[in-house]
């Protein structure tokens, strides 16, 4: 390929997810999405750098906090609401609680991160929630 | 600053590889924007660009610049360039002073390399080229801007004098700002594209008006620093990762409480801190007692105990004897009574009685030492974690799964543990939600505690009678098999049937899993106390009996070494010289009670070893075998109904392991061996253990959190520990030791090795000096002033705990109004959000009526982070009230700007003091 001429070269979801880095990440998927440009997982160079731009270690808190918010908003429409949470929930239990538990789990997280009463969470909710989590910085970074 | 652009430029020479044809586009833009400032600015250019001279090279510096260029030093501490450039800059500028400012540029031009040679004005352009190191499109814009300046340029120096301060001041402010934005632009939530549009505008802007930024010393040292950084940070991680594997068995454990939860795993780390503080006795009785003896004493069978008496030598090697620990085994180093009274033994003159006696007591000095501060730093740690129950479902949800795992096994266990703590959240949350009758709850734990003690006192009853009746039995003969072992199969059915008894009468209580837990161990615990009381009776009347053995035999045994001399010399009158010694084996021997204590501990710690083995072995492994393979051709279904596989006893196994514990406590002094056994055990069991928990049993129904600290264990420990230091120091202090074996022989009391050391070792003055310490008078004054220590310290933590409590009601409170007002400004402020439909830069025409608050306030916060730095117009700071929401404006993307799909959800009104997240706060 001739990255020179032509720069806007576009590495496809499903090959960027393959990669050992990602590959056993449940939020793959998610994490390609949001850093695309197009929102379907298409990478460009650029995209591409700007993803482990943000994941690696020297990325501050801020700036790790917002593309964690997108990558949990699994609908995209700038709130985390319940479905998101459900989602998130079942990626990282496989699916092992019951229908009650995650219902419980959800509503528990909602109340708790949710600042404004609006039974769902927006980025200054997850942001406040966020920066004050002991592991968040610990455990949201890949080592490339 | 200006190092951390340097960086920031490679970037941009990379990117302008790719983009270039975007990077043009903007470029004309951007300079136009320049271009549009310019007039207002044309001096600070004309004075900005001379500056930039003044950094190429330090020899063509134009005179007028300098001016500028040491207002710049004074005001900027962080300039790159050392001071002593100054001077030399000056008298350079001084030597060139009349020479035309054109041929200087010339020589700028030649030294930074660029034969970009250029006739009149051009020459500025030419500069600029030469200036950056970039590409030509960038010189482009630089021509417009030298053109602009330039008209400047042709007037002279007075012009350059006339600049005002203020316009200087502000002009270093846009460079601060720019290189600001420099320095951070890897911390903005843009994409690639835009941050190297940015950048490259940010670094041009920089470079007209302050100079390059990055110099060729300033630049390695800069790399040097971002490498060893690099180093350091790596060095860290793996000194961390080093540290962490030097922890025995911590992948283990983490397996076992991925899958089971840390209750399961907390009896783990339990048994791991045992065997740690079991290694520090074991190699502090074998270094300093057993090792020596082996070593420096004197070999077996040069004295009689040393030696296996003549009527047991036939059978002293039969299995049956050495299991049973006698024979050979008993006359061995690993009992108290092998051990001679020699006072110093070897070339070291090593004392071995005195280390016996102080190992023994150094044993239980370290233990309590150990278990206290354990429990003290449990403490600290308990009291750290009390304010996470914040966020807990949210951190768990949002932080906890670790990026960093590219393993399928990892991962494996990483979805087991999540889903584990998960569980072990919902259940604690499910506790907090249980409304229930308080009463009923209460008559029925009230109940339950009333049966329970009844049991206990049932069973302590029955304890005492049936030691009452085995006392009596002693003393009779023909006794059927039951009466013989009536006491000890009491004992077996107490054990057995107590925890079951009391896990059932607990359910009346619907305790959360936690304190349930902690109540049954605080139960079985005083159930098998009586077990110890049992054992330690039975153990004294052996002892008594002994001593009282000892007394007749003690003279028997002086009495045949007399005859035995006696008789040498009345068989064999001729020989005059001394008679051959006895042969040691045939001397007439005490019982030694020690080592027959000593024995007994030793029994019963391998009869637990195997009877808990034994158990994992039956009722785990081969139920959960059964389990698994009979259900292929059983006619219910086993796993699932009865019996099922076996849960993970952590009440039984932690009470086994805290009275195995004090078993070798009490037993260490009389078997110096038994530390070995013990530290075997401990080893086996925590491979065998958790082999078997992970293949054979399944999770707790309600998998439950182990509190952090595990103090109850330890409080447990602690008991136990006084429990059996009793009983030993009862015998050191009261006991005769026996007269003919062990290191205390021929002595009243044990403790007499003490004396004897500080009589004839020490020097005088220590032994008057140990007599005065040792007087009451001295030690009731130290007694009373440790009381009132206590009593001051205890009072001190309990106001600092108040205090505490205080601060966290206080933030609790804080909290709950910082979320009230929150929910008020959004939701109950009315006035408010009329006010803000009423605003004038509410420009576009909302889609639909209901919409309509929603998407102004988008429209606000989708606008702000593009007003530029200074020149934010009014209205702005009405955008700061909404822009926290929406602090990723490139971020979210096309979306931001169609009004249509978004969801008419209000933001928050007064978002607070964000922590700069959102960058459009910051550019205020």
């Amino acid at each position: 390929m001739d990255y020179t001429n032509d720069p806007d070269v576009k590495v496809p979801l499903a090959l960027i997810v393959n990669m050992p880095e990602l590959k056993e990440n449940p939020f793959r998927n998610r994490i390609v999405e949001s850093f695309s440009e197009d929102g379907q997982g298409n990478l460009s160079f650029n995209d591409f750098v700007d993803m482990f731009s943000v994941l690696s270690e020297m990325a501050p808190r801020e700036l790790k906090a917002i593309y964690a918010f997108k990558i949990y908003d699994f609908n995209v429409d700038n709130y985390i609401c319940k479905e998101d949470l459900e989602k998130t929930l079942n990626k990282l239990t496989k699916e092992e609680l019951t229908p009650e538990e995650v219902n419980l789990v959800c509503e528990k997280a909602i109340e708790e991160a949710d600042l404004d009463g609006d039974s769902k969470l927006s980025f200054a909710d997850f942001e406040n929630m966020i920066s004050r989590a002991p592991d968040f910085l610990s455990t949201f970074h890949i080592r490339i | 600053m200006p190092k951390k652009s340097d960086t920031a430029r490679k970037l941009e020479d990379v990117g302008i590889e790719i983009d270039g044809d975007v990077e043009s586009a903007e470029e004309d833009k951007k300079a136009k924007g320049k271009g549009a400032k310019k007039p207002a600015a044309g001096k600070r250019g004309k004075a900005a660009a001379s500056e930039d001279g003044e950094d190429e090279d330090e020899d063509d510096e134009p005179p007028r610049g300098r001016r500028a260029a040491k207002k710049k030093k004074a005001a900027q501490a962080d300039e790159e360039e050392s001071d002593d450039d100054i001077p030399q800059r000056r008298c350079a500028g001084n030597r060139r002073r009349g020479k035309v400012r054109e041929s200087g540029r010339d020589g700028d031009n030649e030294k930074s390399g660029r034969k970009n040679k250029k006739g009149g004005k051009k020459k500025k352009d030419g500069k600029g080229k030469g200036k950056d190191k970039e590409n030509d499109k960038d010189s482009d814009k630089d021509e417009k801007k030298k053109k602009n300046s330039s008209g400047d340029d042709s007037k002279s120096d007075e012009e350059e004098e006339s600049m005002s301060e203020g316009e200087m001041a502000k002009l270093m402010e846009e460079v601060e700002e720019k290189k600001k934005l420099i320095a951070n632009i890897r911390n903005k939530p843009w994409r690639m594209r835009r941050r190297l549009k940015v950048l490259k505008e940010a670094q041009q802007f920089v470079d007209k008006f302050e100079g390059a930024l990055g110099k060729g010393k300033g630049r390695k040292l800069y790399a040097y620093k971002v490498m060893m950084m690099k180093k350091w940070i790596k060095f860290q991680r793996d000194f961390e990762n080093f540290r962490t594997s030097c922890i025995p068995w911590e992948r283990k454990i983490k397996e076992v409480e991925s899958h089971f939860g840390s209750s399961v795993a907390s009896y783990f780390i339990f048994l791991r801190w045992m065997y740690g503080m079991n290694l520090v006795l074991f190699s502090l009785t074998f270094g300093l007692v057993v090792i020596p003896e082996v070593l420096m004493g004197l070999p077996y069978g040069s004295i009689p105990r040393k030696t296996v008496p003549r009527a047991e030598q036939a059978t002293a090697m039969d299995y049956s004897v050495l299991t049973d620990f006698n024979g050979y085994c008993k006359y061995s180093v690993l009992f108290y009574g092998y051990y001679n009274n020699q006072r110093t033994i070897g070339l070291l003159k090593f004392r071995l009685p005195l280390s016996y006696l102080l190992v023994g007591i150094g044993t239980f000095g370290y233990s309590l030492m150990v278990v206290i501060r354990t429990m003290a730093k449990n403490a600290d740690v308990g009291g750290g974690d009390g304010e996470d129950n914040e966020f807990t479902f949210a951190w768990k949800m949002f932080t906890s799964w670790d990026y960093l795992i590219g393993n399928a096994e990892t991962a494996d266990n990483k979805y087991a543990s999540i889903t584990t703590s998960f569980k072990e959240s919902i259940v604690d949350e499910q506790e907090n939600q249980k409304d229930e009758n308080i009463h009923l709850r209460r008559f029925l734990r009230v109940l339950a505690n009333f049966l329970i003690t009844c049991t206990l006192g049932g069973s302590g009853y029955l304890i005492y009678f049936v030691v009452k009746r085995s006392q009596e039995f002693a003393n009779m003969d023909n006794l059927s098999w039951y009466e013989k072992n009536e006491l000890e199969i009491i004992m077996s059915l107490l054990g057995l049937v107590g925890p079951m008894l009391f896990e059932t009468i607990a359910e009346l209580e619907e305790y959360h899993p936690r304190i349930a837990l902690k109540w049954q161990l605080g139960r079985i615990f005083a159930l098998f106390l009586g077990n110890l009381y049992t054992f330690l009776l039975a153990l004294f009347d052996e002892v008594n009996s002994k001593l009282e053995e000892e007394d007749s035999i003690k003279n028997a045994s002086l009495w045949f070494v007399k005859e035995y001399y006696a008789n040498y010399s009345a068989n064999n009158p001729n020989d005059t010289g001394t008679p051959p010694p006895i042969d040691p084996a045939d001397i007439i021997r005490g019982p030694c009670w020690e080592t027959t204590v000593g024995i007994e501990f030793v029994k019963l710690t391998i009869s637990d070893i195997q009877v808990t083995y034994l158990t994992i072995l039956i009722g785990d492994f081969l139920r959960a075998f059964i389990v698994r393979f009979l259900n292929y051709c059983w006619c219910w279904d086993l796993e699932a109904g009865w019996p099922s596989y076996g849960e993970f006893d952590i009440s039984g196994n932690v009470l086994g392991l805290v009275f195995n514990q004090g078993m070798i406590w009490m037993g260490a002094f009389y078997a110096p061996g038994l530390l070995g056994i013990n530290v075997l055990r401990l080893l086996s069991s925590m491979y065998y253990q958790c082999w078997a928990v992970m293949a054979c049993n399944v999770p707790h129904e309600r998998v439950f959190k182990a509190s952090k600290s595990n103090n109850f264990y330890m409080g447990l420990l602690l008991l136990i520990l006084f429990l059996s230091l009793l009983p030993v120091v009862y015998t050191i202090m009261s006991l005769p030791p026996s007269f003919d074996c062990g290191p205390f022989s021929g002595k009243e009391r044990m403790f007499d090795v003490i004396m004897e050391t500080i009589d004839l070792d020490l020097p005088a003055f220590m032994g008057t000096l140990f007599g005065y310490v040792a007087n009451p008078g001295l030690i009731i004054p130290a007694v009373l002033l440790m009381v009132l220590a206590i009593y001051y310290l205890n009072s001190v933590s309990e106001a600092y705990q108040n205090a505490n409590m205080e601060l966290k009601k206080k933030m609790q409170l804080a909290r709950d109004e910082e979320k009230n007002r929150r929910n008020n400004k959004d939701s109950t402020n009315q006035v408010m959000k009329d006010l803000e439909d009423l605003l004038p830069n509410n420009s576009r025409p909302p889609p639909s009526p209901p919409e309509n608050r929603a998407e102004k306030k988008h429209d606000q916060g989708g606008k702000s982070p593009k007003v530029k730095p200074g020149t934010a117009g009014g209205g702005v700071h009405l955008q700061k009230d909404v822009s926290l929401a929406s602090a990723n404006p490139s971020a979210r993307g096309p979306v931001t700007r169609a009004p249509g799909p978004r969801g008419p959800g209000p933001l928050p009104g007064q978002p607070g003091p964000g922590r700069g997240q959102g960058p459009p706060p910051r550019r205020q």
